[in-house]
């Protein structure tokens, strides 16, 4: 994996720049007040490099999020970015409004397992199902971190807690959810998984149109503990990874030798391109059948299935499919927004 | 969706009944404290819970007033015709990007669902007020800004929209407590000055959302306050109350909330003031017992009908005449 970094011409080497000129230090937030080692602050670190590596402008990009542990990380990176932490569970309908308002905002909205897979399920099933252009990031702790580490939706079967008690239903699986439901490009990852994060997640940046991302991520305090399927010790322990996965961006000039006997290739909307070196033989990531039942084996299996499952990079998203302007709303001017009398009377003359 | 387009700048709004108010009461009160505006158009319908759901009422009031937990206020406009729902539109829109907040218009079935007689709509004349928000040039220009701090002494900040090309826009939205510069506080000064802020915007308002509708009947001691749709059934008593009974009025049609002037020197003017309205608890009559002078609220006397039709003018004109003893 290649990081753009543009050299500038002075002999004076100064901080690594990326493509627009920033350095990675633009990209940074606050400090975080999470618990040290928890898995969040590691995701939020591969969102500064990522967002830093592909060159996005902080100035366009959004980070909304809902409530709780994972609703929090915003504030731990992109500081020239506008925040919005919405209410439990209801970040996917301030993220649509926002996007519908200005289609040249880049979202990423960060949620958790309680946030999406328990109270936010309704806008989420919802979010999945329209494909907006948005990276819908799951920090899936597979507990309640903020409210003393009670089970969530997302805990696996037989799953203990530290009290001892045990899960005795079955999981969400979010991915099978948002790929029956039409998301466009679906993966789980690991948070102590920098590659393969940090690969999906530039992924991401490139996709228009709904990316879902379920990352595990262990929750040091209430669930990283013997008995638990969300702690770092099982994740490693019982990671399957579907495949090995690369990106190039698109204003990468680099020719990666690849065997399409053992590599598959994905074109994304802007030119950049996924190289997923096949780890299962037969698996294609443009079959949700296949993806569907993929999963359901993992499940089965006891494994942690990583790796992208779902990807279509050509679906139509739902802001081209509204016709909405290039223009941000807010900058229409009165002349486009208050149509002439004449149209008022034209209107009225009609109701007759 | 409401919200977030409002943050990001459009103008937006939607449009539900008493359920969909109760149901969306926590976004309510995130708009409320980070400020951000949207137009809620209330088709009030008979509640508690599904009620009535195809018939009229003004159920919503006080609920609509105080919507959300904590210390939360809401700017109502109350419009009485369909050409008021017209005109009144534009100055919900204006109003909500002035105050930065969410703008409830109250409408009711009858209003909202049934076929009404209109004259046609007068072009709008107001300009397009789009509120207190900062470019890039201004930023260019003050270096920064703090999106939470009253500049200006009427309550209300400035606020940026996400895509503003300048790196020091960005500001923190969020429900949880805020400082001056829109960071997590939870600081004793910070909160009660951002809260004693919002009240002071609050009662800026006051002076800015649409002044009532004053009637005078002949040097009349009895006065009347209704609004909305009640309007219609009100000004036929008025004429019942001076045929029949000899009996003048004065009649003040609300058309907004927060109270402005005109209503409190209506109180005081007259020595009855009957609220007529269409719910059980004399919802309005309770804000306005909130907002005069305690002594005088004992002037004030209820006519409050809850049927699910719309008001006619003969429950008013009996009610009315059997108070005053005639």
């Amino acid at each position: 994996m290649g990081t753009t970094t543009v050299e500038p011409g002075s002999a004076t080497p100064g901080p690594k720049t990326n493509r627009i000129g920033l350095t990675v230090i633009d990209y940074k937030g606050g400090k975080t007040t999470l618990c040290a080692g928890c898995g969040h602050n590691a995701i939020s670190e591969r969102i500064i490099e990522a967002m830093f590596e592909m060159g996005v402008e902080p100035e366009f990009v959004i980070k909304p999020s809902g409530i709780g542990c994972s609703s929090k990380t915003p504030a731990y990176f992109l500081t020239r970015s506008h925040s919005f932490n919405a209410v439990h569970g209801r970040m996917p309908s301030v993220a649509t409004g926002a996007l519908l308002a200005n289609r040249k905002l880049i979202c990423i909205g960060v949620s958790g397992d309680g946030d999406t897979a328990s109270i936010g399920i309704g806008q989420f099933v919802h979010l999945m199902r329209r494909n907006l252009p948005i990276i819908y990031l799951i920090e899936d702790h597979g507990v309640y971190g903020l409210t003393k580490g009670q089970f969530s939706a997302t805990a696996d079967l037989g799953s203990k807690l530290k009290t001892g008690v045990v899960n005795d239903l079955p999981p969400i699986d979010t991915c099978a959810l948002a790929i029956q439901l039409g998301a466009t490009l679906v993966g789980r990852s690991f948070s102590g998984d920098k590659r393969q994060l940090s690969a999906m997640l530039k992924a991401a940046i490139a996709h228009k149109g709904t990316v879902m991302l379920d990352v595990v991520s262990p929750c040091v305090t209430f669930n990283d503990h013997e008995g638990s399927t969300k702690s770092y010790k099982y994740v490693k322990e019982h990671e399957e990874t579907l495949q090995d996965v690369s990106f190039v961006p698109h204003f990468e000039d680099i020719n990666v030798e690849y065997d399409p006997g053992s590599t598959i290739q994905v074109t994304m909307h802007d030119g950049s391109r996924l190289h997923l070196r096949k780890l299962e033989e037969d698996y294609d990531p443009t079959n949700k059948v296949r993806a569907l039942t993929r999963l359901t084996e993992a499940h089965e299996k006891g494994e942690v299935l990583t790796g992208l499952f779902y990807v279509n990079p050509e679906a139509p998203n739902f802001i081209d499919m509204l016709n909405v302007v290039d223009q941000p709303l807010a900058t229409l001017p009165d002349s486009m927004t208050r149509p002439p009398k004449e149209v008022l009377e034209a209107c009225m003359e009609e109701l007759r | 969706m409401v919200i977030g387009a409002g943050w990001a700048g459009a103008r937006s709004m939607t449009a539900t009944a008493g359920p969909g108010i109760s149901l969306m009461a926590e976004f309510a009160g995130l708009a409320y404290y980070v400020e951000v505006p949207g137009v809620i158009w209330d088709i009030q319908r008979v509640g508690p819970s599904t009620g009535l759901p195809t018939r009229t009422s003004q159920g919503d009031i006080v609920s609509t007033a105080f919507l959300s937990h904590g210390d939360t206020k809401n700017i109502m406009l109350i419009p009485c015709s369909v050409e008021e729902c017209f005109t009144m539109a534009t100055e919900a829109f204006n109003l909500a990007e002035q105050f930065q907040t969410l703008v409830f218009v109250m409408s009711d079935l009858d209003l909202g669902m049934n076929n009404w007689m209109s004259d046609p709509f007068p072009y709008p004349t107001t300009p397009i007020k789009r509120g207190k928000v900062l470019s890039k040039e201004d930023l260019d220009r003050l270096g920064g800004f703090a999106r939470y701090k009253d500049v200006d002494g009427d309550g209300i900040g400035y606020r940026t929209l996400p895509g503003t090309e300048h790196p020091a826009a960005a500001y923190f939205a969020r429900g949880s407590g805020h400082n001056e510069k829109a960071q997590y506080s939870e600081r004793a000064d910070d909160f009660e000055n951002n809260m004693e802020r919002l009240n002071r915007k609050f009662e800026t308002a006051r002076s800015f959302v649409p002044r009532p509708e004053i009637t005078k009947g002949n040097n009349a001691k009895i006065g009347i306050i209704g609004y909305g749709t009640s309007h219609w059934g009100i000004t036929e008593s008025r004429d019942q109350l001076r045929a029949e009974y000899a009996i003048e009025t004065d009649y003040l049609r609300l058309r907004a909330y927060p109270f402005t002037r005109e209503v409190h020197d209506f109180v005081e003017q007259h020595e009855h003031v009957y609220v007529v309205e269409q719910n059980r608890d004399a919802q309005m009559l309770s804000l306005l017992k909130l907002d005069v002078k305690p002594e005088l609220t004992p002037r004030l006397r209820s006519i409050a009908h809850i049927t699910g039709l719309p008001l006619d003018a003969r429950s008013i004109t009996d009610e009315l005449t059997s108070m005053e003893g005639k």
